[in-house]
């Protein structure tokens, strides 16, 4: 970047520094600087207690400063040139020990209840499983068989790559918007259980007061109650690797109507989703809007194994049309949209032995993963086949077009 | 002692005409030195060559986020610099620092003439520039250097490329090193003590290490476990953390923290015993409280070893778990606030002067104190699943790392510089550095706290637009705070090496208001100190208790 160029920007920059108190962050409920106050009874009640526990510490920190700076100034030599040669007083340390333990009792209290609530999942009224993949999430709605992947908004995924010149302050929900939210219902005690498939992640909306590891092997439970419709946002908390800035999670929390018809068409076929997404969500158009094409890829993620043996032969531009869009939401992010990668880690794709080579080593590489690829067996295996065959075609390759069928034969 | 020597020169030691054998002439002096004022030299130089490299880590890092959007590196870069950072602060930065004041003056306060093993003395200092050597090379391989945070969380971590084993190796040799250390100063605090100094009448700094050293020994060997597990893991077909091979990624969590809290003890009980040193010096009153001081530092130690899980309490523990948790982690700002409140006791109605070592110990209580109490907001757990892996959590252990364990050590080396060169420090360069350190240290991190608050995870090269003006002043002071700091190192290789013109003059009581022995030997400390145990007047003891005032 030129200087001048750079300057430029610390200029804007100071000037939006004038304009911070202004900001609101993407978590609705907050100012900007202080955690959110929720949507949920849980996440009201975590914010007193953060209020409550930051203004016992903010009245000892005036006391303690308050008596040091008192001392700085009158205790100083010019002010006081002999020393005073007390150095024990019995009462006085037994008091600054109980007296913070007492203060300290006062602060467990109410943690110790409000947390034993923040675990008592039962009774919950659906259910859904989370599962974090390097680098987006799964939804699942358990006993509904409903389920697809949600992965950062192409827009941002276009503007956060390494000098991609895209003046980010310009992309709506910048990193936390995604191609599917997850659509819950308001007034529902819903449970979520959490787990991994590679790496841990951890799921957090600040909204809900809910942070959960997903961790793999493991199937962790916490639940919320949403009180109000909204889109409330999140990210992924726990360092998972390169993307881990780069999988955020998006809820539309809807009323019950709505989320009804929402599974319905979910069930029912794939392009109901995006038309019923813009219904409600006036701010949420940007995540909602762009969807129909990922939808459809995610969409079809509901019981991959079970897809129909007899896929039927897709023509080639289909299979191409396709397969740039299963590579943008899932692929793009180690080789990248030009298909170069990141080499060494994320190798080109460019005259790849794989993609050049013969049909089922590629499907395989794909449905099984190698050193830092996550394998991808939850994409369906007309996906794996329009990916293959994109992959096969683009950038100069002369693979072969990969046909469904393929990848179901290699399944089994 | 018909001569003082250089101790920071590596030629200008000539005049060796005492009988026992002066240092070696050249580099070999460094090499084979198993004088442990040397070697806490060369501990001091190898500390703050790591926080050079630490801080042109944090620097890149901080030049990343100074803007949303991806501007300077790539993702996994960015990653990887923040595990490294963390490595060289803490293994390369803090804790050798602290031993090489452990090496120059644990001897010298307890009136003994060396450390108890001077070569494993010797070799556990030349271990770590070999660890370090392999650690960081592995930035410069195929694929980069280790990005799994320091932490080093498996399944994650096992993803790790060729860097890995060098890592899990140089982690290895850091362990020895610094178990050796603190074997040392076990075994010389508790032989070597001149006659008369008891244990209730060792300055509180001792304590403090001694305390630390028990600490180290307990937990490195513990880390050493936990990372040759996951060493097992990628090579040799072992499955202790991999749920696909009926293995559990969380118990590499329990036993890295229950390495990890105490380590982080390790990191801040020394600079309890610095500033429990210097706080009574400038006040010219003794320590209030001491037995309680050693009390509370004792209790701190023991309770480190079971709070371990406040680091984890999203991984899903039950209930018990949690709230044992959260109850033993509060319990901890009992005696850390015993502390507090003794400082400022020893402060009040005392005839204080504010020379640099004073105000670095004063600006450590303020922030050491303010990184406490975002520690207790933190240890409720309910409260913590929202501040868990956000910028709020990144605020708080640089509070207590940065303007609590580096501060000491600053000021240390303001305390003493006279005492080991010979020449003082210049107080107006010192009282600037002071002002610059503590305005840049809060404007880096205070802001912290409210994006994370507000939303912002922690380990993201990247964050949502509405963060952008919290991070560009944070990235503002880091970079004031980085290039501060060469006031300070231009201060002190000039009363090194003598630049400037500064003699050697100070007296052998820098201070009118110190005690202890280290005081009682002239400036520059000769090559050898108390090679016959010296007598412990009453007026050099610091740890004064009522029971004895009577008695005099």
């Amino acid at each position: 970047m030129s200087m001048k160029g750079w300057l430029a920007r610390v200029a804007a920059g100071t000037a939006m520094a004038l304009t911070a108190l202004q900001a609101v962050a993407y978590t609705q409920t907050s100012n900007g600087w202080n955690m959110p106050t929720g949507v949920t009874e849980i996440a009201h009640e975590v914010h007193k207690l953060h209020m409550w526990v930051f203004g016992v510490v903010t009245i000892i920190g005036i006391l303690v400063f308050g008596v040091m700076i008192y001392s700085i100034i009158q205790h100083r030599r010019s002010k006081h040139p002999k020393p005073a040669d007390f150095h024990e007083s019995i009462k006085v340390e037994i008091a600054w020990t109980i007296i913070p333990f007492l203060i300290l009792v006062g602060l467990a209290i109410p943690a110790a209840g409000t947390l034993i609530k923040m675990e008592d999942t039962r009774n919950s009224e659906m259910t859904v499983k989370v599962t974090g993949y390097q680098w987006k999430w799964q939804y699942e709605y358990v006993g509904e068989g409903v389920s697809f992947f949600s992965t950062l908004s192409q827009e941002s995924n276009v503007a956060r790559q390494t000098g991609s010149g895209v003046d980010v302050t310009k992309v709506p929900n910048y990193l936390v918007d995604v191609d599917n939210p997850l659509v819950l219902p308001v007034g529902k005690k819903i449970r979520f259980l959490i787990t991994a498939n590679d790496v841990i992640h951890a799921w957090w909306v600040p909204e809900f007061a809910v942070k959960k590891d997903a961790i793999p092997g493991y199937i962790n439970e916490v639940w919320t109650r949403i009180e109000q419709p909204g889109v409330y946002r999140g990210v992924c908390a726990e360092l998972c690797g390169r993307d881990h800035g780069f999988m955020p999670i998006v809820v539309r929390a809807v009323p019950e109507a709505e989320f009804k018809a929402f599974l319905d068409g979910k069930k029912g076929g794939k392009t109901e989703v995006a038309a019923a997404a813009p219904g409600t969500a006036s701010d949420a158009a940007p995540a909602a809007a762009p969807a129909p094409a990922a939808t459809e890829v995610a969409n079809a993620g509901a019981k991959p194994a079970a897809a129909p043996a007899a896929a039927k032969e897709l023509g080639q531009d289909e299979l191409m049309a396709k397969g740039e869009k299963v590579y943008a939401a899932n692929c793009s992010a180690c080789h990248q949209a030009s298909g170069a990668g990141l080499p060494p880690n994320f190798p080109s794709l460019h005259g790849s032995k794989i993609a050049n080579g013969p049909a089922e080593a590629h499907i395989e590489q794909i449905l099984k993963g190698k050193n830092l690829m996550p394998p991808f067996p939850q994409l369906s295996d007309e996906d794996i086949a329009a990916v293959a065959t994109y992959e096969r075609q683009s950038w100069g390759n002369k693979g072969s077009v990969v046909q469904p069928s393929q990848v179901a034969a290699l399944r089994k | 002692m018909a001569t003082t020597h250089e101790q920071h020169g590596h030629d200008a030691h000539a005049h060796d005409d005492h009988a026992h054998h002066g240092p070696d002439k050249g580099i070999m002096r460094w090499i084979k030195t198993t004088n442990h004022k040397d070697l806490g030299t060369l501990y001091l130089f190898f500390s703050f060559t790591m926080f050079f490299i630490g801080g042109i880590m944090s620097l890149i890092i901080r030049a990343e986020l100074f803007h949303p959007g991806m501007q300077f590196v790539q993702p996994e870069f960015f990653n990887s610099m923040t595990t490294m950072h963390a490595l060289v602060m803490i293994f390369g930065g803090v804790m050798p620092g602290f031993v090489g004041l452990a090496n120059w003056m644990v001897p010298m306060m307890i009136g003994c003439s060396d450390l108890a093993l001077p070569r494993v003395n010797n070799w556990g200092f030349w271990i770590l520039p070999f660890g370090f050597a392999m650690m960081l090379s592995t930035l410069f391989m195929e694929g980069g250097g280790p990005a799994g945070g320091w932490t080093m969380y498996p399944p994650l971590m096992l993803q790790t490329g060729n860097a890995f084993p060098f890592l899990i190796f140089s982690v290895h040799l850091l362990g020895i090193s610094s178990i050796t250390g603190a074997i040392n100063v076990v075994v010389t605090i508790l032989n070597m003590r001149t006659p008369g100094m008891t244990l209730l009448k060792m300055p509180l700094f001792v304590w403090t290490w001694l305390i630390t050293a028990y600490l180290l020994i307990a937990v490195m060997p513990v880390l050493a476990g936990a990372v040759t597990m996951l060493l097992t893991d990628k090579y040799f077909g072992t499955s202790f953390f991999t749920a696909a091979g009926g293995g559990d990624p969380v118990l590499f969590q329990h036993v890295f923290w229950f390495f990890g809290h105490p380590e982080v003890y390790i990191l801040i009980l020394p600079a309890f015993g610095v500033v429990s040193t210097i706080i009574p010096t400038f006040a010219r009153k003794p320590l209030f409280g001491y037995d309680s001081m050693v009390y509370a530092t004792a209790a701190i130690g023991f309770l480190s070893f079971i709070v371990w899980a406040h680091h984890m309490f999203t991984v899903g523990m039950p209930l018990a778990g949690e709230l044992f948790f959260m109850f033993a982690t509060m319990l901890i700002a009992v005696p850390t606030g015993v502390k507090v409140f003794n400082w400022v006791a020893t402060m009040w109605r005392g005839s204080m002067t504010f020379e640099t070592p004073m105000l670095f110990a004063l600006g450590f209580v303020f922030l050491f104190t303010i990184g406490g109490f975002s520690g207790l907001m933190l240890a409720m757990t309910p409260v913590d699943f929202q501040y868990h892996d956000t910028y709020f959590v990144v605020a708080h252990f640089h509070y207590v790392l940065v303007p609590g364990a580096v501060f000491s050590i600053i000021a240390a080396i303001y305390y003493w510089i006279p005492k080991w060169t010979g020449r003082m420090y210049n107080e107006a360069a010192g009282k600037l550095h002071f002002w610059l350190s503590a305005i840049f240290i809060n404007l880096t991190f205070f802001p912290q706290h409210f994006v994370g608050l507000a939303g912002m995870q922690r380990r993201v090269p990247d964050y949502a637009v509405q963060f952008t003006d919290f991070n560009e002043v944070s990235t503002i002071g880091a970079f004031g705070f980085f290039l501060s700091q060469f006031i300070f190192i231009f201060n002190m290789l000039a009363c090194c090496y003598g630049w400037f013109g500064r003699k050697q003059t100070a007296p052998a009581r820098v201070w009118e208001g110190a005690r202890g022995l280290e005081w009682t030997v002239p400036s520059p400390a000769p090559y050898h100190t108390f090679e016959d145990p010296p007598q412990l007047p009453a007026s050099e003891v610091t740890g004064v208790h009522d029971a004895e005032a009577t008695h005099h």
